[in-house]
């Protein structure tokens, strides 16, 4: 992305002691989420993981500026979040493209809203069409595509907004096996040629560890971190093959460490409801 | 009951021979089928248009045969026309008896009515033979005092028809009719009616499409074929175009607005129950008879079903496309114009579908009850005049209308959502 070098790069991004409570119908109120605080420098890729429930798409949502937390803020470049804006891109599980608009006008939706000049939102459709592998397909209406396909423009019109940071919420949850591998490399590959601050939210372990080269498991009731990992597996999979990486005995055993780590708090609920 | 018995042969019968003829003769009867389990797949059942087509000609074939049509070949049994004849047999003051016959001559409709010749008038005693002459489906009455002699005697009665006894207030079944004596001892003919109807409850199809020709070129009572369904189209664009224009905004504004959306919540959903045709007395009362009153009507029948279609077409809204637009820098005016509208125009067409036919279906009603022109003005004015032809045309008529304006929602529907049913 050449347009990236104008703007900051990247941008680092503070959640300072964000707490979340709803209230519930009948007057109580829940904590959603506790006290987290959170520290991104610029360019990091973080995931997020916790079993259903413990508030990773409220922390995210936060973050976006959809929901004001309780107690605590959000800040990004030294200025608060108090709304969403094109500066924190999300990308969505499903269903949010906009079907009544070609592929080529989905990934410009964003640009063109700020009116920008057609030339340049055309060259930079043009070159997010390649980079996320999609050439030859702006003229396609988005309901004749694969749902691997759909993500990618999903990906392409995040991108085309060049935010400073991208919010992903289970971007490949509805994806085969195997159409997510190869999303997860693109996700890879977008986040080493773009540098942009990537925040994904997963609920499959071996994505988060793929996907994050700092990795943050959540536990519910109420929603905080529970541990925080330092991965080198993103870095390894951008030089080596995927699936190579993914066959390391390191790679496993943070697999299954965290595995069971979730399925503790998943017993734990499940007892203290019975 | 003839006729539905009728109805459900020829759908069986056809079926039948259709996978008949499917399985022997045709290439695709012998094709491998390339789902096994087609029964309880809903998406596997298309309308076999074969059965469509044959629908169609099963119900006019019924028509013609059951109204003595020339298009068909085969008829019921039709009401008889030409001479028949029964005796009677009287008794007179003087307990005598004595045997007279009656001719009678049952003319077609469109014959001049002409009496039987006044066959063999032998006088045997005291009675006479009688002439008559009815035309289909009309009885008639059979003086056969006025040439008998003795006949004003309160003792002259008639005993038998056709060696039958016979007594007041009964009917005896005679060849092509049957034959009551009343209670003041006349006699009445009436001639078999057959299996048919009569032109006044069903003409035949011939007879519709002959005035249907001759109202298109003549008009009816000075008012053209055209210009009778152009006025009733024009209310119904009118009515149907302020429903859209005043109802959409309206529905969006409430799927957008808490404030809005409480105001007028309780307003429609007391309004939408209430069918348009039980607002015609008021509306007759506030607007008038005239066009201001039929299109204030159409305008409240398009109005709520609109509302109701926006309002849908906006909490229809997946959250992630407001958020997704929100994340890319769009404004709510950006979200409204770019999301919210083009997301709801699928509920929006829906809507309009339905409106449509409400409408195309009050401004008849509305016409009925009071109009200078329209297509419900034209066959109201018929029925009462009898005129049923005019009204069968005029009900295929409307039929075809509202059937052709469906469709071309139903284009304009696939041309300008093709999303529909796809996100």
């Amino acid at each position: 992305m050449t347009q990236s070098v104008d703007k900051h790069a990247s941008a680092s991004l503070h959640i300072n002691n964000v707490s979340m409570s709803f209230k519930l119908p009948d007057g109580s109120s829940t904590d959603a989420l506790k006290d987290i605080s959170i520290n991104l420098r610029e360019g990091e890729l973080l995931s997020i993981l916790g079993p259903s429930g413990c508030g990773k798409t409220t922390l995210l949502n936060i973050i976006a500026g959809f929901l004001s937390p309780t107690k605590g803020s959000v800040s990004l470049n030294n200025h608060l979040v108090t709304g969403p804006s094109a500066e924190r891109g999300m990308v969505f599980q499903q269903g949010a493209l906009f079907e009544w608009m070609n592929v080529r006008k989905n990934i410009g939706f964003g640009p063109s809203m700020q009116n920008t000049p057609s030339e340049i939102i055309k060259q930079r459709v043009d070159h997010l069409l390649k980079t996320v592998g999609l050439h030859g397909f702006g003229e396609k209406n988005v309901y004749e595509l694969s749902g691997g396909m759909q993500q990618r423009v999903s990906l392409a019109r995040c991108l085309a907004n060049d935010p400073d940071v991208i919010l992903m919420d289970e971007p490949l949850g509805a994806l085969d096996a195997l159409t997510r591998e190869k999303m997860q490399g693109l996700i890879l590959k977008l986040w080493k040629e773009t540098g942009k601050t990537i925040i994904l939210i997963t609920h499959s372990v071996e994505e988060a560890l793929l996907l994050g080269e700092r990795l943050i498991v959540m536990a519910p009731r109420p929603g905080r971190v529970h541990k925080e990992y330092q991965l080198p597996f993103a870095e390894q999979a951008i030089t080596t093959d995927i699936r190579e990486v993914k066959k390391q005995t390191d790679f496993t055993k943070t697999r299954e460490e965290i595995l069971s780590m979730i399925w503790e708090m998943e017993e734990e609920i499940m007892g203290r409801k019975a | 009951m003839l006729i539905l018995s009728l109805y459900i042969a020829c759908f069986i019968l056809l079926l039948l021979i259709y996978k008949f003829v499917i399985k022997n003769f045709t290439t695709k009867g012998k094709e491998k089928k390339i789902t096994t389990i087609t029964f309880g797949d809903e998406s596997a059942v298309k309308p076999n248009r074969t059965a469509s087509i044959l629908s169609i000609l099963t119900l006019f074939f019924i028509w013609c045969a059951f109204t003595g049509s020339n298009l068909s070949p085969i008829h019921a049994p039709g009401p008889f026309t030409g001479d028949t004849t029964f005796t009677y047999t009287a008794k007179n003051i003087e307990n005598k008896i004595d045997t007279a016959q009656v001719f009678i001559r049952v003319n077609p409709t469109d014959n001049p009515l002409t009496r039987p010749s006044p066959a063999n008038n032998n006088k045997n005693d005291f009675t006479t033979n009688d002439t008559a002459q009815t035309s289909v489906y009309r009885s008639v009455l059979i003086r056969v005092k006025n040439n008998d002699s003795g006949a004003k005697d309160k003792a002259y009665v008639i005993t038998e028809i056709n060696n039958q006894a016979i007594q007041a207030k009964q009917t005896i079944q005679v060849d092509n009719g049957e034959v009551s004596l009343s209670s003041k001892g006349s006699l009445f003919f009436t001639p078999d009616k057959g299996w048919q109807m009569e032109p006044i409850w069903l003409p035949a199809p011939e007879a519709v499409l002959t005035r249907l020709l001759e109202i298109a070129k003549d008009g009816y009572q000075n008012v053209g074929l055209f210009e009778n369904i152009g006025w009733s189209l024009l209310r119904v664009i009118a009515g149907f175009l302020l429903g859209c224009i005043v109802g959409i905004p309206l529905g969006y504004a409430m799927g957008l607005s808490s404030w809005f959306r409480g105001w007028f919540d309780p307003i429609v959903e007391f309004m939408r129950p209430i069918p348009p045709l039980a607002l015609i007395p008021l509306v007759i009362i506030w607007f008038g008879i005239w066009e201001s009153g039929k299109i204030s009507l159409l305008f409240l029948a398009a109005l709520w079903i609109m509302t109701i279609a926006a309002r849908a077409g906006v909490s229809g809204v997946n959250i992630s496309k407001i958020h997704a637009a929100y994340s890319l820098g769009a404004s709510k005016l950006q979200i409204l114009t770019h999301v919210i509208i083009p997301n709801s125009l699928p509920e929006i067409f829906t809507g309009a579908r339905v409106a449509m036919g409400v409408c195309w279906g009050t401004v008849v009603a509305a016409e009925l009850v009071a109009a200078e022109k329209g297509a419900g003005k034209m066959i109201i004015a018929a029925s009462k005049f009898q005129q049923t032809d005019i009204v069968i045309m005029g009900i295929i008529l409307i039929g075809l209308i509202g059937y052709t304006i469906d469709m071309l929602m139903r284009v304009a529907e696939k041309t300008l959502v093709p999303w529909k049913g796809k996100s």
